[in-house]
């Protein structure tokens, strides 16, 4: 009987806290994943960048292993960097670590999931399925908008844009929107 | 010192080093960017040094695998050429592919209508790739992934040339579009 109950409880939580990926935030054990968006690709792209943050509220460290989605081959987590004008990009070996009580951030200039063949142009407006894994958490699903901007805004399509909408280059993270 | 290296010229975003050589240590300019090549056009036709020269260029070095650097940069290209309005008549726009293994021509066709249509690619043998790269100091290198497929380490810097073919300035990766757009008008005025 005690156990029925405490499986009743767990069950509860699931359904209020995290199963379901909500656009603003989701989560999944002491996991709270926001702001995910999908970089829109030019035609016929063979990669596309995935980005979010995640924060830990545990006690304990967690690790981003991969993800899945329909919408590509495969996905790996890639960490980008910047030096002297020279861009590398790199498998992160072993996944992302999320440290306890700490936050990481998947953006421009930095992490990235990486859709490796995507099955069709990605448009902005679109959003993306993917399924995270994660060493301690599990899986958790989550819809990705495709957009130009961290906002979640939904810009105009790669090389279409106006001047002031467009994405900002360099490390900071992009936005859709200047006025 | 850079700057001394091209004359006058403006350049913009100069960080430590504006350009480096193919070698594993990133090597300051000494000048003599450019020099003759023979490419392959997205169309498959012939492109080579003299398709550009008596107009000013605007050239990068890219590749299509590249998620987030490229594509960025060739956004932020049709819409300096947009923003230039009748003055872009001018300017010759080249992507050239720094991964022509992957990169064909038909590729880079597709991958380009996302862009501004008057921006033309380019890829060859990797022996041609070489060649271009060496003389315009770009940096590339083919790292093997796990699993047998592999990215590309490249110089992320935006090359203009004047009409003579002789570097002019360099756009440095996430340089305000201000700055930017002041570089090419000089450019197109030929005062660069
Ligand atoms: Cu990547």
């Amino acid at each position: 009987m005690v156990k029925f109950l405490a499986l009743a409880a767990a069950a509860a939580m699931l359904l209020a806290g995290g199963s379901a990926a909500r656009a603003a935030t989701a989560r999944v054990g002491a996991l709270s994943i926001s702001a995910p968006w999908i970089r829109p690709t030019p035609p016929g792209a063979p990669t596309a960048a995935g980005y979010l943050n995640i924060a830990n509220a545990g006690t304990t460290a967690d690790r981003l292993v991969g993800a899945t989605t329909p919408a590509a081959a495969s996905v790996e987590v890639h960490e980008m960097s910047m030096t002297g004008g020279i861009m590398k990009m790199r498998p992160v070996p072993g996944g992302l670590a999320i440290p306890p009580g700490g936050k990481v951030a998947l953006a421009p200039g930095s992490y990235h999931l990486m859709l490796i063949g995507p099955k069709h142009r990605l448009v902005a407006g679109q959003s993306v399925m993917m399924t995270l894994i994660f060493q301690h958490a599990g899986k958790l699903d989550v819809r990705f908008p495709v957009a130009n901007g961290a906002d979640g805004k939904a810009g105009a399509a790669a090389g279409t844009m106006t001047m002031g909408a467009m994405p900002a280059m360099g490390t900071k993270p992009a936005r859709a929107a200047k006025p | 010192m850079i700057a001394g290296a091209v004359g006058a010229a403006a350049l913009i975003g100069v960080g430590e080093y504006t350009m480096i050589t193919r070698n594993e240590m990133p090597t300051p300019v000494t000048g003599g960017v450019g020099g003759a090549f023979s490419l392959t056009r997205d169309n498959g036709a012939p492109f080579t040094e003299r398709d550009l020269l008596g107009k000013p260029a605007m050239i990068y070095f890219g590749y299509t695998f590249c998620p987030e650097v490229c594509p960025t940069t060739l956004t932020h290209m049709s819409a300096w050429l947009r923003a230039l309005g009748p003055a872009a008549a001018d300017l010759q726009t080249v992507f050239v592919t720094i991964d022509p293994e992957r990169d064909t021509a038909a590729k880079l066709k597709e991958y380009l209508s996302g862009f501004d249509p008057r921006i033309i690619g380019l890829t060859g043998t990797p022996a041609q790739i070489a060649t271009i790269a060496r003389d315009y100091k770009v940096y590339y290198k083919k790292v093997p992934l796990p699993g047998g497929s592999y990215t590309m380490d490249h110089s992320s810097f935006v090359y203009l040339m004047d009409a003579k073919g002789r570097l002019a300035a360099l756009i440095e990766y996430g340089e305000k579009d201000s700055k930017a757009m002041a570089a090419l008008h000089k450019l197109l005025r030929g005062k660069a």
